[in-house]
């Protein structure tokens, strides 16, 4: 890619949602209301595990001011599908036969007050059959476990269980010899890994309102990554035509993949058409925990040889991941990225999909990744040391680069894996002298980046200025970035733009907020329209003066002619005030199924300090670096590298779904599920290193998902530089490591 | 026309071929023609497969041309994303 | 049980509500004087997303009844910006880039105010230390340490 000059890329104006959200303007999920609006609530079991004999709502239907009662029976039935698997959704909004984790939704209310609604749910009398909850990926592969579908059987090639299971898949990649690869290895270093379920964390609880007239028509608005989606899957879950459905996205306090599905939307809708009148629903922090989507917990077996030149010879792996109350964890995603970064010949990876009694599972950024990373991070760091070789050159001997072969599968672009392991070497971070108890440790991370489908419009106003309407709810400032790829096409300030992110009736198709692609995959539709708006002032220009438009050229916001004869530049509100005389107003739109959104790849330093008396470790200094392809933004490139550190310092250290006996999650709430304060972090210092993506017209990689990546790791690797002990289970809080401290003795 | 490899995952579907020249010029075909060569793998790559076109991924791959010479691998689908 | 009828002044203004015996001040605020600056992150103090200075002092609105606050003086995050013009906490968050998502940025920008009044010279370790009661979830916290020291540094600058 040619090395072009940037007037607007590149720049850190000031979001344009940013005063809205600084003076407390901005609307999120739960900040609207509606004249006559109902609260709906949802009744959860108290079981992690039973069979529902019976639901009888009638007590609850005949209290004074209950407008509305639902239960899976109001909802279709569902058939098994490929993609989202509708009939195991409609069972996770409602429970049908089962209930399958503590938190899970069995009926919901809607009622004129807080306190009527809450009576509402005591009301409800529903006969559970309890049965023993299955809390662990070993207790769910056991032959004789206890079953939570006796339905499902595992797909996928074998070996793997006949019959009925709790596994509901096995995926394999792989290729080469794995055990020709170890029998060449100077060093082999095999380890069993553990993490726990951990949580998105994002602050705002899922919200909606809904609205439904006597026409039949819904209006939704809700918080959510996905307004086309939550449009779609409320559609099918409760019958409709996805016409009858117009949803809104409101601002939204974080997501990280936990807001692209649906929890409360379709219950709240119908909850409105069952009342015919408008139905709030807001999830408390505690059902956030118990009721929303976790990253599962798993558990991985890793080895790995290498030569004493530092050559990967062979890796071999099993990861078994919790996939919660419904199948579909992130497993796949987990065995094709863990050894994506290295070219190693002889490889085998498995995964499994395991169902336990714990909340169904969402995305949570890079799912699947942290995890594999984790381990195949920390058995790298450990072979460093047993061949006495620096982790960044045992790393450099075997990084991929343009032309490699991918482990799964295809051959790669350009990517900046190289670029990044050689920035991270030459940081002043990685020489810099340590303190006692403290330690430095090393990790990379990486991840694909999605595409997906994104529309977007460009039109002009007559003062000169640009709307930029788009699809994508605004998660990190990517409006700003999406104007700022506006600005730099039609050559005026990025102030003179205005983005928009449109509902669900006034712009066309857009996939989700999610897998690092809205900058990537809408910034291109932005472009294209964009310049499809620039074709069009180039013709109107062309009209005004009377020439061809071959020889009117479009710069700096301004159409200049190029046929000898002197013009005065027109600018947009000279071309916008006369377009019903050239031909109408002028509006750019493109649309698209994306491809080519690069890979990002990341290498963390990460210095921590060790209290040996209490167990505490503390992160003392941070540096990210990682391969951003062109940063539209800085500072959010920037902020989207520090946000994943934190979250990945937060699973690292203390974040852990708690669970009794019985299944009952233990800590629902922000003073026991223990996420990093401002107390607990440095400052994070980041490096964006700049290897374009030739797929973007201004060399756009996703950059989101990467950053959580590697911190699991680089703690890990930094504490075992600081203590000689190596921790292979997550969370390490301080009781785990003190506990780790006194067995080494 | 065509170089499709095969993970070790759908070598179960291929008696352990690991790759396949097959003439077709878009992924549709290509799944008709593999489909032919190893029977009961065409189920497979139409359930839950994305592909991968000369190391582009592709998430709704059916009519996706092919070149004149594409490598092409299919990968079972990343799940969830963000 | 009746109505409670509270007087109070939020944001240098008088303001009067009526407001049920267990209501919360969040709740009042947001639902029955459409102040919905003020967000509910958690309802049990954890997450600081609720917070307002109440006579000078920082606390949770989830965790004050709003019968409490009657003849009380409330700031919220409404009542940071004079005449239009920002205060500079909130103008140091913009050019720092010290919010993503933003939802948590109403509670720590009142936080931090309420920090500076007290401190107006804090260290990164007192900054950080007085804001460890709001959780922030997107950024790392980085930007918004780096904003309110530097809002710290020009009203030192401006009180000269």
């Amino acid at each position: 890619m040619s090395e072009r000059k940037f007037r607007y890329v590149g720049t850190r104006p000031i979001r344009h949602d940013g005063m809205d959200k600084v003076t407390g303007r901005a609307n999120f999920g739960a900040d609207f209301t509606l004249a006559g609006l109902l609260v709906g609530k949802v009744l959860r079991s108290p079981h992690a595990h039973a069979r529902i004999r019976s639901i009888d709502t009638s007590r609850a239907a005949a209290l004074p001011g209950v407008h509305a009662v639902a239960t899976s029976a109001d909802l279709p039935e569902q058939e098994h599908g490929p993609g989202v698997d509708m009939h195991d959704l409609t069972r996770n909004i409602l429970a049908r036969e089962k209930v399958l984790y503590d938190g899970h939704a069995v009926a919901a209310v809607a009622a004129i007050s807080d306190r009527i609604a809450s009576e509402a749910l005591a009301l409800i009398d529903v006969d559970y059959e309890v049965l023993p909850p299955v809390l662990s990926v070993d207790e769910a592969i056991r032959p004789d476990a206890v079953l939570l579908d006796e339905s499902l059987r595992c797909e996928g090639p074998d070996p793997k269980p006949a019959g009925p299971t709790n596994v509901a898949a096995r995926l394999q990649i792989g290729r080469g010899d794995v055990a020709k690869g170890f029998a060449e290895a100077d060093e082999i270093v095999e380890r069993e890994f553990t993490t726990q379920a951990v949580h998105q964390g994002y602050i705002e609880p899922h919200a909606v309102a809904a609205r439904t007239g006597a026409d039949g028509q819904s209006v939704v608005w809700c918080c959510t990554q996905g307004h086309f989606a939550v449009r779609s899957y409320s559609a099918r879950l409760l019958g409709l035509d996805v016409s009858q459905i117009k949803v809104i996205p409101s601002e939204i306090g974080g997501g990280f993949g936990g807001k692209t599905t649906v929890y409360l939307e379709p219950l709240a809708i119908l909850l409105s058409r069952k009342a015919g009148r408008p139905v709030k629903m807001v999830m408390t922090r505690a059902e956030v925990f118990r009721a929303s989507g976790p990253a599962g917990g798993t558990r991985i077996r890793l080895k790995v040889g290498v030569t004493r030149a530092g050559r990967i010879t062979a890796a071999d792996a099993t990861l078994l991941y919790e996939a919660g109350a419904f199948k579909g964890s992130a497993v796949m995603a987990g065995v094709m990225c863990m050894f994506a970064p290295y070219d190693v010949a002889n490889v085998r990876l498995e995964g499994f999909d395991i169902l336990v009694n714990k909340p169904k599972g969402a995305a949570y950024r890079a799912p699947g990744a942290p995890m594999a990373a984790f381990a195949s991070e920390t058995v790298l760091d450990e072979l460093a040391r047993r061949i006495g070789m620096d982790p960044i050159e045992l790393r450099l001997r075997n990084a991929v680069r343009e032309g490699s072969q991918a482990v799964y599968g295809p051959k790669l672009k350009a990517v900046g894996f190289v670029e990044c392991l050689e920035a991270a070497r030459n940081h002043p971070h990685y020489k810099a002298p340590l303190g006692p108890n403290q330690g430095r440790g090393v990790a990379a991370g990486f991840w694909f980046n999605g595409n997906l489908q994104s529309s977007a419009q460009v039109s002009l106003n007559e003062d000169g200025t640009a709307t930029v309407v788009s699809g994508c709810p605004d998660i990190g400032g990517s409006r700003t970035s999406l104007a700022i790829m506006a600005a730099e096409e039609l050559g005026i300030p990025v102030e003179r733009v205005r983005p928009v992110v449109a509902d669900t009736e006034t712009v066309g198709y857009n996939d989700v907020t999610g897998g690092s692609r809205v900058t990537f995959a809408t910034g291109t539709a932005v472009i294209e329209a964009a310049r499809d708006v620039v074709r069009q002032l180039r013709e109107r220009a062309a009209a005004l003066w009377g020439i061809d438009v071959a020889h009117v050229k479009w710069e700096d916001g301004r159409a200049l002619s190029q046929n000898g004869v002197t013009q005065e530049p027109l600018g947009i509100a000279d071309i916008t005030r006369k377009a019903a005389q050239t031909g109408g107003p002028i509006l750019g739109r493109s649309s698209w199924m994306a491809k080519g959104n690069g890979p990002s790849f990341a290498v963390h330093i990460g210095d921590v300090e060790l209290d040996p008396e209490t167990g505490r470790v503390v992160v003392k200094r941070y540096t990210a670096v990682q391969d951003a392809g062109r940063a539209i933004h800085p500072s959010y490139v920037e902020g989207q590298l520090q946000g994943g550190v934190a979250q990945g310092v937060g699973w690292a250290l203390n974040e852990a779904y708690l669970y009794d006996a019985q299944g009952h999650m233990q800590n629902a709430g922000f003073l026991d599920y223990r996420m990093p304060v401002a107390s607990d972090l440095p400052m994070i210092d980041t490096v964006i290193v700049e290897v374009p993506n030739p797929h973007h017209p201004y060399g756009v990689r996703g950059v989101g998902e990467t950053p959580i990546v590697p911190p699991l790791a680089t703690v890990a690797n930094a504490l075992h530089d600081a203590s000689g002990v190596r921790m292979c289970d997550l969370p390490m809080s301080p009781p785990a490591v003190l506990e780790a401290l006194e067995s080494r003795r | 026309m065509a170089e499709v490899f095969f993970s070790s995952g759908l070598q179960a579907h291929t008696g352990g071929a690991t790759r396949a020249t097959v003439e077709a010029s878009n992924v549709r075909e290509l799944i008709d023609a593999l489909d032919q060569r190893f029977p009961g793998l065409g189920r497979h790559l139409r359930s839950r497969m994305a592909v991968a076109i000369d190391g582009e991924i592709i998430q709704e791959p059916l009519l996706e041309r092919l070149g004149a010479s594409s490598e092409v691998h299919f990968l079972p689908p990343i799940g969830g994303g963000s | 049980m009746a109505k409670l009828h509270v007087t109070t002044e939020i944001n240098g203004e008088s303001a009067e509500f009526l407001c049920e015996p267990h209501q919360t001040l969040l709740s009042a605020l947001r639902d029955d004087l459409q102040l919905t600056g003020v967000k509910e992150g958690c309802s049990t103090g954890d997450c600081g997303a609720c917070s307002v200075i109440l006579d000078g002092r920082l606390v949770c609105s989830c965790l004050v009844l709003a019968a409490e606050v009657d003849g009380a003086s409330l700031l919220t995050v409404e009542g940071l910006a004079r005449g239009g013009r920002l205060h500079p906490l909130q103008q140091k968050f913009l050019e720092h880039a010290a919010l993503q998502c933003g939802v948590c940025t109403p509670g720590i920008l009142v936080a931090a105010k309420a920090l500076l009044d007290r401190n107006p010279d804090p260290s990164e370790e007192q900054a950080r230390y007085a804001l460890a009661g709001n959780l922030c979830r997107c950024t790392g916290y980085d930007k918004i340490i780096r904003a309110v020291l530097d809002a710290a540094a020009e009203l030192r600058g401006a009180a000269r």
